[in-house]
Order: C-alpha cells, then sequence, then structure tokens
C-alpha cells in the first residue's frame, strides 16, 4: 500500500490511539508548498527510459501510458529529474 | 536477472515524508524499501529519516516502521527478527536506516554485537557525512576539511581536521556474510547490492553515501549528480565484501578533478591548494591499498 492523503485528519484524544502504534502511511498533508519551481514533462518528447521515476528522492513520478507523469502534492521542486533526464524532455516552470 | 527501474516494485513506501528537497537520504530509503517489498519492517533510530518520516499524523512508511534508540538500531533488528521467527513467521526483512553518526558512532556498539551474534538482519547506513538533523555538526563520517558547526573553518584551522573513519572496512574486520559500499548517484548498483543482501542468511551491511543540499551547500538539483562525482574522483568507491575477499565493483578509468568536486560545496570553498594535495595524497594512498588488497 502506498502511503495517501487521508480526509480525516486526528485531533481529539478519541481519534488517537492509546498504544505508541499507528495506521502506516498515513498522511494528512500535502508538501506542494515547498515548491519554488514546478517539473513539467513534455510527454511527446518522453521515450518512459524511467530515470527520472528511479532518482527522484520523494517517489512522486510514477509510470503512465509507457511514459511517466508527476504527484504535483508531494513534488518538492528539487529539479533531480530535469538533471536526470537524459532527452531534455522536463523542464521547471516558475510556481506562481 | 537485476532489480531495474522497470522491474522495480511500484509500489512506493516512504511517500508525502518532510525531507529536504533533493535528499539523497530519502532517495537511498525509498529505493532500499522498494527492492525489499511490503515485508520489510524498517528501524529507524534518532536521525533525519525518522525525523521525517513520522510526523504524527503524518506516517510516511507503507510498511511496518518503528523508531529505535539512537545507540540501538541493530538491537531493536535483532529483537524484530527474533520476535518475528518466535511467531513462527518467516518471510519479512528486518531492515534499519541509519545515519552516518547513528553508525559509526552512537550505534557502532549494537551494530557490532549483531554482526557477533550474525543475527539475520540487514543495517544501511546512509551516510551524509555529519549529524544533518541536529544542524549540521561533525561525525566520525565526516571527511577531511569540511566545514561543519563543531568544525568550522578559521584562519587557522580549516574545517574537519580528522579523516573520514573507514566503516566499511569496520564491519568487514567482523569476517561479516556479507557487506557493500554505494552511492545514490549509481542506484541501479546500489539496487543490485540490497537485493543480494536480501538472498543472503546473516548479517548484512550497507553503506550508501547520500548527499545533503541542506549540509553540504549544493543546489537542490545536485545530489545525484554530486554523488557521482565523489565515486568518479575517487574519493568514495563501490565495493563489496562476501567470503572473506573484497572485491572492487567499479574502477573509473581516470579520476575526474578532485578540486572541481570539493569546490561546487560550500563545505570545502575554503580549502587552500596545500588542504587539496592533502586530500589527493590520500585517496592516492587509499586506492593504492585498494588496487592491493581488492579483486
Amino acid at each position: 500500500m502506498k502511503p495517501f492523503l487521508r480526509e480525516k485528519i486526528p485531533v481529539n484524544f478519541e481519534d488517537v490511539p492509546d498504544t505508541t502504534s499507528f495506521e502506516a502511511g498515513y498522511l494528512v498533508t500535502k508538501n506542494a508548498g515547498w515548491r519554488n519551481v514546478k517539473p513539467v514533462i513534455d510527454t511527446s518528447k518522453c521515450i518512459g527510459c524511467l530515470n527520472c521515476y528511479l532518482y527522484c528522492p520523494d517517489g512522486v513520478i510514477f509510470k503512465k501510458d509507457g511514459k511517466v507523469a508527476i504527484d504535483y502534492d508531494f513534488c518538492k521542486g528539487c529539479g533531480i529529474c530535469k538533471k536526470v533526464c537524459k532527452i531534455k524532455a522536463i523542464e521547471l516552470e516558475a510556481e506562481k | 536477472m537485476a532489480v531495474t527501474a522497470k522491474t522495480l516494485n511500484e509500489t512506493e513506501f516512504f511517500y508525502g515524508h518532510k525531507a529536504c528537497a533533493g535528499c539523497g537520504g530519502s532517495l537511498a530509503v525509498r529505493i532500499a524499501l522498494k527492492v525489499l517489498g511490503e515485508n520489510a519492517i524498517a528501524v529507524l533510530p534518532a536521525g533525519c529519516m525518522s525525523a521525517v518520516g513520522f510526523n504524527f499524523p503524518q506516517l510516511c512508511f507503507g510498511n511496518n516502521a518503528i523508531i529505535s534508540t539512537f545507540a540501538g538500531t541493530a538491537s531493536m533488528l535483532t529483537g524484530v527478527q527474533a520476535g518475528l521467527k518466535a511467531q513462527g513467521i518467516t518471510d519479512f526483512q528486518a531492515v534499519g536506516f541509519a545515519g552516518d553518526g547513528g553508525t559509526a558512532d552512537i550505534g557502532i556498539q549494537a551494530l557490532s554485537g549483531a554482526i557477533d551474534r550474525n543475527d539475520d538482519i540487514l543495517y544501511i547506513c546512509y551516510d551524509n557525512e555529519a549529524y544533518m538533523n541536529t544542524g549540521i555538526q561533525k561525525s566520525s563520517l565526516t571527511p577531511f576539511g569540511a566545514k561543519t558547526t563543531t568544525t568550522p573553518a578559521g584562519k587557522n584551522i580549516h574545517g574537519n581536521i580528522r579523516p573520514k573513519k573507514n566503516m566499511f572496512e569496520i564491519v568487514a574486520a567482523h569476517g561479516i556474510p556479507y557487506a557493500a559500499t554505494a552511492s545514490v548517484g549509481y542506484l541501479n548498483d546500489f539496487m543490485k547490492k540490497v537485493e543480494k543482501a536480501k538472498s543472503i542468511k546473516g548479517t548484512k551491511y550497507i553503506h550508501i553515501l547520500a548527499p545533503c543540499p541542506t549540509g553540504w551547500g549544493i543546489k537542490t538539483d545536485e545530489t545525484v549528480e554530486i554523488a557521482k562525482e565523489v565515486v568518479d574522483c575517487g574519493l568514495w568507491y563501490l565495493a563489496e565484501y562476501e567470503n572473506g575477499q573484497f572485491h572492487l565493483n567499479y574502477q573509473p578509468k581516470e579520476f575526474s578533478d578532485i578540486e572541481k568536486y570539493l569546490k561546487k560545496q560550500a563545505r570545502f570553498k575554503h580549502l587552500t591548494d596545500d588542504d587539496i594535495e592533502i586530500i589527493k595524497k590520500s585517496r592516492d594512498e587509499k586506492w593504492e591499498y585498494i588496487n592491493q588488497n581488492f579483486k
């Protein structure tokens, strides 16, 4: 199971277990606000070599239709994907 | 067949974490867990990866994961595998992710004990060459000349005066079943090593160099590049230890420019030509040793 964003955020004491363990992969906040630049994939150029998918520290690049796509909820805009793309199919755009 | 980007498990097990953009350590953890799969049980001591992975209620591990005491990564791994075995569970891999401080300074005793008992565990040290989580203090894996908050660069003393501890060979000296070095710049090599470690019974140790943009003073997009360059210039090496033998996995044809590698990073900006000469000399001595003793 991939960790995913939940609707329910534990706020009250009764939401919190009385042990020190909790459900794995429980996400309540996005990381999108960290970004200054946003990677954009030119799918007409992408050959699906998966280099960006492999080297993304946050794992936000996933396989889609033989190519790749980005989960912008969790991309921090580090720019590694652009650097490791051998065919230069990724550009960084300034976030507004 | 060795696992590649195409055959790698598509599930993400380390997702939504709060590591700095471009973090090398989180890349190492992410890839290792993808190779090991959902039956991996991760143990994390105090350090960046536990600080960014468990911000309750934001829990970023998709598999079972637990925080250990700082010094006790390896002993908790021992307990995890012993407890599961006692319950009759066999299909799992206990894996620890500790930083350089948690491995070479604070956790070395527990690690040494686990190797001595030959417990069936995998210990991965993500080495970002200082205590990054607490604000970049020197560890025993900080290289010579690096500026940290506890080894400042002044007029008389230029950063860290001690060389990097040889953790890989210290571990190998225990007669461990499997030990390896890796770099986040060469992930195919790392994935192969994690896969191999998974298939071996007994204690396994992988030491992966993981640049830290915040602590090293590099741009967030340079992590992978610099992790490649450190291997290419000969200041780090990709090797394995198995059956009492050292093997070198990658021999750079010609070393790339050490000065270029160092001067890219803010932590080495202050180094003089004499300092760089010392680093070059120690690299050449290391490689002379490697060429003599590694196959």
